[in-house]
């Protein structure tokens, strides 16, 4: 795709190795939220969590259908995002991508405090007052350990999906 | 005995709802909130539950409950929970709940 896209400063985000800092959150799904926590979900394996941009905004539109027709929900994996979107966008956004069927849930940040705990900040110009994740994919362990990471280095940015899936099988084998 | 948390299903500035929140906080019961839509068509996972659309409603694994309507459930928890109920701290024996009421 061509785009003019802007370059993002460097971070000090976790990486392969390190843990998953953990947090809890409104974790959103076709029918209700509730207050969910990583650990939690680790409970059951490993975790694909997700950083994208508002719900709405075309990134957001893009990775979801990507990963939703890439059938990342076959994997035994828990494949949630997070987003500084409410809940009540996160519900919409979830019948409106059509991956309601998918079991992939959404964490609802709008203080966006868990991305600045993964040192992924990001300031969005022209919309005062309001930060969101960079775009970034951890892949996590049961035992919460990062095993594949991937975090923009500029805006707009994807995660490269063929790397993603290797990384997914990597994990699981 | 330690509790199970109990499920309550409610809706954001429900006074209803929050009739319940007061009683669970009073009786220093454990609970997990899941917020529905404020669409009544889109209760889906409520109707399955209870067979109606209405909020709020708690799910009590201790006791095998599922409950609506406020009124309903500030009295089964009192009753439950409450000084004189079987699942009261402190209880010794651990009775058996029946259905749990209307």
């Amino acid at each position: 795709m061509d785009f003019d896209v802007v370059d993002l400063p460097a971070t000090d985000h976790p990486t392969v190795g390190e843990e998953a800092p953990d947090f809890t959150r409104p974790l959103v799904n076709e029918e209700y939220w509730e207050d969910t926590s990583l650990s939690a979900l680790l409970d059951s394996g490993p975790v694909l969590l997700v950083f994208h941009s508002m719900d709405g905004a075309f990134p957001a539109t893009y990775l979801w259908n990507e990963l939703r027709d890439r059938r990342f929900d076959d994997y035994e994996l828990t494949v949630v995002g997070l987003s500084i979107s409410s809940p009540y966008e996160h519900k919409s956004f979830i019948d409106e991508q059509g991956i309601e069927d998918t079991g992939f849930r959404l964490f609802s940040d709008p203080s966006n405090e868990v991305a600045r705990s993964y040192d992924i900040e990001y300031s969005l110009d022209g919309m005062e007052g309001i930060s969101e994740p960079r775009p970034a994919v951890f892949l996590i362990d049961a035992g919460g350990t990062i095993g594949y990471t991937w975090v923009a280095e500029e805006w707009p940015a994807f995660p490269d999906y063929d790397d993603l899936e290797d990384a997914v099988e990597t994990e699981l084998a | 005995m330690s509790q199970e948390p109990l499920t309550l299903y409610r809706l954001q500035a429900c006074p209803y709802c929050e009739r319940v929140v007061r009683v669970l906080s009073e009786l220093d019961l454990d609970y997990q909130s899941r917020f529905v839509e404020p669409l009544h068509s889109e209760r889906n996972v409520v109707k399955r539950l209870t067979g109606v659309r209405t909020v709020p409603v708690i799910v009590d694994e201790n006791t095998g409950v599922t409950m609506a309507e406020s009124a309903n459930i500030v009295d089964y928890l009192e009753r439950t929970y409450g000084d004189e109920g079987p699942l009261a701290e402190g209880a010794t024996t651990q009775a058996a709940v029946s259905d749990g009421g209307a």
